[in-house]
C-alpha cells in the first residue's frame, strides 16, 4: 500500500510533505519515546506519534519512515510543517486515537 | 583509497537543530554508497551520540570517519561527565529533567542503544571531565 492509498482510506489531513505521498508502506510502528523509535521503527513503517515537535521529523528520516500521522487531531508546530516539507515525508493528521488507527490501517491493508 | 572524515559542532540545549548532524551524515553515507544495514547503524548510533551531547552536555563534537571495511564514530564533550558509567549504561537510567522528557527525549535507551549498534563500543568518563564515546562499526 502506498502512502497517498492510506490517505484516501482513512481520510486523514495531509499536513506537509505530500511530495512523499509515493512511498511504499511496510507496516506500523506506535511510539512517542524517540530512543525506541530509533532503535525500533522499520524503513517504510507509518510512524504514529502524538509527539508533534521539529525533532520528530529527524526521527522520521532517520528511521526511513513512510509517513507520520498525529492522531487525535492535536496541533502541530509550525517548525515541524516547515520542516517536514523541506524532506518531503508526509505529515499527517487524523481525529482517530491511535489504537483506531492502527484497527483501520489493518482493515484497509494486508499489512500484518 | 583514503579514509573520509566527517565532523560535526554540537550546541548544548540547540532542540531546534537536534538531529541535523545525524542526517547530514546519513546523507553522505548514502551518497558514498554504503549500505543500509550499515547506514541505519550508524544512524542510530550518531542519532543517540548527538542528543546526548545536547541534553547533558555543555557542547561537543562529532566525528565519523569512514573506511573501506569499517565506519568509526567518535562522540566527544566538554564535560560535566557522567559519575557512574555502569548506571548510565542501564537500559532505562536517565537524568534527563522532566521537561526533556515530555518532547519523548530521556527514555534511558540512547547508550544501550549505540552499545547494541556497535561492533567495538567504548566509553570513557567521570565527574567534571568529558565523556567520549567511540564506536567501529563493520560494513
Ligand atoms: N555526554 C554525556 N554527558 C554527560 N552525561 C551523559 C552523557 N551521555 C549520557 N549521560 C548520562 O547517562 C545517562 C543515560 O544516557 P542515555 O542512555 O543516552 O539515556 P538518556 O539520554 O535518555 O537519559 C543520561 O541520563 C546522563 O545522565
Ligand atoms: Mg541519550
Amino acid at each position: 500500500m502506498l502512502v497517498k492509498e492510506l490517505i484516501q482510506a482513512l481520510d486523514l489531513e495531509v499536513i506537509a510533505g505530500i511530495e512523499g505521498e509515493d512511498r511504499e508502506i511496510t507496516g506500523v510502528y506506535i511510539s512517542d519515546l524517540l530512543s525506541w523509535v530509533m532503535a525500533n521503527l522499520q524503513a517504510g513503517n507509518v510512524w504514529i506519534t502524538i509527539q508533534t515537535h521539529v525533532n520528530v521529523v529527524a526521527v522520521a528520516l532517520l528511521g526511513e519512515a513512510s509517513c507520520m500521522i498525529i492522531p487525535e487531531g492535536a496541533e502541530i508546530d509550525e517548525n515541524t510543517i516547515e520542516k517536514a516539507n523541506q524532506e518531503k515525508i508526509p505529515l499527517l493528521r487524523s481525529k482517530l486515537t491511535a489504537y483506531q488507527l492502527a484497527l483501520k490501517i489493518k482493515e484497509a491493508s494486508n499489512l500484518k | 583509497m583514503n579514509n573520509i572524515q566527517l565532523s560535526y559542532n554540537i550546541e548544548r540545549r540547540d532542540f531546534s537543530r537536534a538531529g541535523e548532524a545525524s542526517s547530514n551524515i546519513k546523507k553522505a553515507l548514502r551518497q558514498l554508497g554504503v549500505n543500509s544495514a550499515t547506514i541505519r547503524r550508524v544512524a542510530v548510533a550518531t542519532y543517540e551520540a548527538e542528543m546526548n551531547i545536547i541534553i547533558h552536555s555543555e557542547g561537543g563534537t562529532i566525528g565519523v570517519t569512514v573506511d573501506v571495511d569499517k565506519i568509526r564514530i567518535d562522540a566527544k564533550d566538554t564535560g560535566p561527565g557522567i559519575e557512574n558509567i555502569e548506571m548510565a549504561m542501564k537500559e532505562g537510567y536517565s537524568t534527563a529533567t522532566s521537561e526533556v522528557r515530555e518532547l519523548g527525549f530521556g527514555a534511558g535507551m540512547g547508550l544501550p542503544n549505540m552499545k547494541r549498534c556497535a561492533d567495538e563500543f567504548s566509553i570513557e568518563s567521570s565527574k567534571g571531565n568529558p565523556t567520549k564515546v567511540s564506536i567501529i562499526i563493520y560494513q
